[in-house]
């Protein structure tokens, strides 16, 4: 297992020098100069071009990668063009919201998907089946901005129970962190409660149907034991699957719902730093997430082995 | 506390009642204005860009020798008196008494000559007072002295300009920074003291009252005046989506939003808590920009039939929608200012179709389809390219319309190619107001090679009319060359001024004393109860 987690890390290696040159050349050829944006609207192009030059952007494309790869191997990720701070600083000032925010999402849509799937496969073609279907194709189909607005209105405009927008650290007191959490973990939440309980529902059903399933309920097992211990533990390797890709899509979603919701988190960092041309940070904030899907791909792997004891590395 | 955080708090109950009541509560231990800005603020100097959400920063934090009123009058500020010489090249400026650095430093004569070297190295209008500065004395540490070559009449209009880039003041070992180089350090005079600690970009920026801070004794009257501070704490909260800034408001967990946009404002009137206050009586103006470096536009009588084709009212009904909020103005320095004056700005109220393509067949328009870019992501430029491109098309051009993000736009637009190698031949902005009352500070009429701002227009007889106002003294005579620069701008089709645009403010109603002025400024203002 060891050597298989070792060999799985060593590959990431040439993965994430790819996305490093891949990101570095398409920030550089795509139109927008930073230097642009920090002289403001009153500039002239000469004073463009002075900014340009100290930002060191009119050096070659080889010479600009080679200088900001060489740093970024000794740790060194550099200085955003526009805050003055560096890199890492600005992304760990970021990280605990987003961290937050995915880690409520998660836990909220797999304690809700997960027992929702079961019970429609469990019930499968009665009212209870199709009413959990049906609010799973409605969760698909509306924008996370849409649920966002409409979840805002009611819950802060119309009834005043939870706040608007903003995020509190846990240092900052629990209660207040937490409520705070509550509308945008909801709002991003309905989409993986829809993709994970779709996705639970089909494989209970096709776990129902096998041989080891007739024989549990023809040795007289109560039917509730039959669907969580032996249905649900064999139907578990598809879950874990769209478990792991709904985080990596989730990185996605976190953009839009810090929007909504103005949690400063490393989505809106992302957003921020695309519409600036803040050429570092978005460097090392992509860089950081390819990172983290291949993390999360790993776990994964190794969840099926805990699942299913045939798979080993 | 109000109902909505009372049912909070009872929703929640025991387990949150701490977090609940720090939601509810925290916020009484002092008086915190919280404000959202119309953008994010990212660069804390105010020398190294234009943009405005830096200049408003620099209005907390430091201070300006001199400042505009409500009439546009310059009055002093920082400084205590001046004296003009008889032939007007000598001015001595001293300084207030008891004027401090937030890090308890006095303000010396030498700090504001090292502000003011700086800044010249970066704002146009500083740039040209520089160009009649023989020299640039510190007498003693309260007194300095501008020795002029010759007369210059815009002394006190250039160091007390209200935007940007205002020539804020810092001390001399911050003002020293290479002007193209960010400050990393916002120590100044002003009214309220950055808390770099506390501030984190992209989230919130904070501010507490500056306790030695000595207002003025007059009243505060725009930028100038006493700058009392009544708040203990301001936050500039970042908050870029425009719905979240209206529901928060609405919730009451903002106090003011800069500039809410304009199809929000019906929603934000209807609620009894929130007052539409008109804090920049001057508003916006729309600008047509030309590029004069390529083809067809290098063509004056191509650049007069397109502001034969184009007529305000359509790009401003097209944008701001509702006539409220803006006004047909044939004034390039601003209907109600000082300069304002809408002799011969007739062709940009009304389209002349006919007259436009006269012209294109007289300057031999061969049909190359002109590139025009849109800005997608500046809400309120968004629907000028498409109003051109209609007008346009019905007065003989073809146009290409591009559409593209702001930043795109504002790099795109530096580039001098044709249009068909990467360049571009027309695109819209706009501008505060504040900045284009006259030829000088106004950007669009510089028409002196290498000093351009981009479309690069080059009129040597513009430059004399420039010259000429910014000598003169005399400010009948000085308005009567204003008048001369707009009609030479006409005459030649340097660009086009299409309607000025107001975008009220929206404030909480316990919150009052927020000053008309061109900038949004945060002394004066009271917050009273939550």
């Amino acid at each position: 297992m060891f050597a298989f987690i070792a060999r799985r890390l060593v590959a990431t290696i040439p993965v994430l020098l790819f996305v490093a040159i891949f990101v570095f050349m398409l920030l550089r050829l795509t139109p927008g100069d930073p230097a642009a944006v920090i002289a403001g609207d009153n500039a002239t192009s000469d004073q463009v071009a002075a900014i340009r030059a100290k930002l060191g952007l009119d050096e070659p494309l080889h010479t600009q990668f080679f200088i900001w790869s060489g740093k970024a191997l000794a740790g060194d990720f550099g200085e955003s063009f526009f805050f003055k701070k560096t890199v890492a600083e600005l992304i760990v000032q970021r990280i605990e919201p987003t961290a937050m925010l995915a880690l409520c999402t998660l836990i909220l849509a797999v304690s809700i998907a997960v027992p929702l799937g079961v019970l429609a496969a469990a019930r499968q073609g009665g009212w209870v089946d199709r009413a959990i279907m049906g609010f799973s194709v409605l969760g698909f189909s509306v924008p996370v901005f849409v649920v966002g607005y409409l979840l805002i209105y009611l819950f802060a405009i119309q009834w005043g129970l939870l706040p608007v927008q903003g995020y509190r650290r846990i240092a900052e007191g629990f209660g207040d962190f937490i409520i705070r959490l509550i509308l945008p973990s909801v709002t991003l939440a309905v989409i993986y409660i829809a993709l994970i309980s779709r996705i639970t529902r089909a494989s209970v059903i096709e776990t129902l149907g096998e041989d080891y399933i007739r024989t549990a309920r023809a040795k007289g097992l109560p039917g509730r034991t039959v669907l969580l211990r032996h249905a649900l533990r064999n139907a578990a390797v598809p879950i874990i699957t769209v478990i792991g890709i709904g985080i990596a899509l989730l990185i996605g979603g976190v953009v839009v719902t810090e929007s909504v919701y103005n949690i400063p988190g490393v989505g809106r960092l992302t957003v921020d730093a695309v519409l600036a041309r803040d050429f570092p940070v978005i460097q090392v904030v992509i860089l950081m997430f390819s990172f983290v899907y291949v993390l999360i791909n790993l776990v994964i792997d190794i969840a099926y082995s805990f699942f299913d004891p045939r798979i080993r590395y | 506390m109000t109902m909505k955080s009372t049912r909070r708090a009872a929703v929640f109950g025991a387990a949150l009642v701490a977090g609940s009541l720090a939601f509810g509560a925290a916020a009484q231990a002092q008086s915190t204005l919280r404000v959202v800005q119309h953008g994010n603020l990212t660069i804390l100097d105010p020398i190294q860009t234009t943009a405005y959400v830096t200049r408003n920063h620099g209005y907390l934090i430091y201070d300006t020798l001199f400042a505009a009123d409500e009439k546009f009058e310059i009055k002093p500020q920082m400084v205590d008196k001046y004296e003009v010489s008889a032939d007007k090249l000598t001015w001595t400026f001293t300084l207030r008494d008891g004027l401090e650095w937030h890090d308890g430093q006095p303000v010396k004569a030498e700090d504001c000559a090292a502000s003011l070297t700086r800044w010249s190295k970066r704002d146009a209008m500083g740039q040209k007072l520089f160009d009649f500065v023989k020299e640039l004395k510190v007498v003693n540490d309260k007194t300095f002295q501008l020795i002029l070559k010759e007369p210059y009449g815009l002394v006190l209009d250039s160091l007390g300009k209200p935007s940007s880039n205002t020539p804020f003041m810092m001390p001399k070992r911050i003002a020293e920074t290479d002007a193209f180089q960010q400050i990393k350090e916002y120590v100044g005079s002003g009214p309220f003291i950055y808390q770099t600690a506390q501030s984190k970009p992209g989230d919130k920026h904070v501010y507490l009252k500056n306790p030695k801070y000595k207002p003025r004794s007059e009243p505060a009257s725009a930028l100038a005046g006493g700058k009392v501070v009544k708040v203990d704490r301001l936050e500039l909260i970042e908050m870029p989506d425009t719905q979240t800034q209206a529901n928060a408001l609405l919730a009451g967990e903002i106090d003011i939003v800069e500039a809410p946009p304009h199809d929000l404002l019906p929603v934000l009137s209807k609620d009894r808590n929130i007052v539409l206050d008109d804090w920049n009586p001057l508003g916006h103006v729309f600008v047509i920009r030309f590029n004069h470096a390529v083809k067809p536009f290098d063509n004056p009588k191509v650049r007069l039939a397109a502001l034969y084709a184009i007529n305000q009212e359509d790009y401003l009904k097209a944008t701001v929608g509702d006539a409220k909020y803006y006004k047909v103005c044939g004034a390039a320095f601003i209907c109600g200012t000082p300069n304002g004056t809408e002799k011969g700005s007739e062709i940009l109220i009304k389209s002349n179709f006919e007259k436009s393509k006269e012209l294109l067949k007289e300057a031999g328009y061969d049909g190359t389809p002109i590139v025009l870019m849109q800005s997608t992501t500046l809400a309120i430029l968004t629907n000028t390219a498409p109003v051109t491109k209609a007008l346009l098309e019905k007065g003989g051009f073809k146009v290409e319309m591009q559409s593209m993000d702001w930043q795109t736009l504002v790099t795109r637009r530096t580039k001098k190619d044709p249009a068909d190698k990467g360049g571009w031949n027309v695109f819209h902005t706009y501008s505060v107001s504040a900045d284009a009352i006259n030829p000088i500070s106004n950007a669009y009429f510089v028409a002196a090679d290498g000093k351009q701002w981009f479309g690069w227009p080059i009129d040597p007889e513009m430059e004399k009319l420039r010259d000429s106002y910014a000598r003169e003294t005399d400010p009948v005579k000085q308005k009567d060359l204003a008048e001369k620069v707009q009609l030479r701008a006409l005459e030649t089709g340097q660009f086009g001024w299409i309607g000025q645009w107001y975008g009220p403010g929206a404030r909480r109603a316990n919150i009052t004393g927020w000053l008309k002025a061109p900038v949004p400024v945060f002394w004066n203002i009271e917050k009273s109860g939550k």
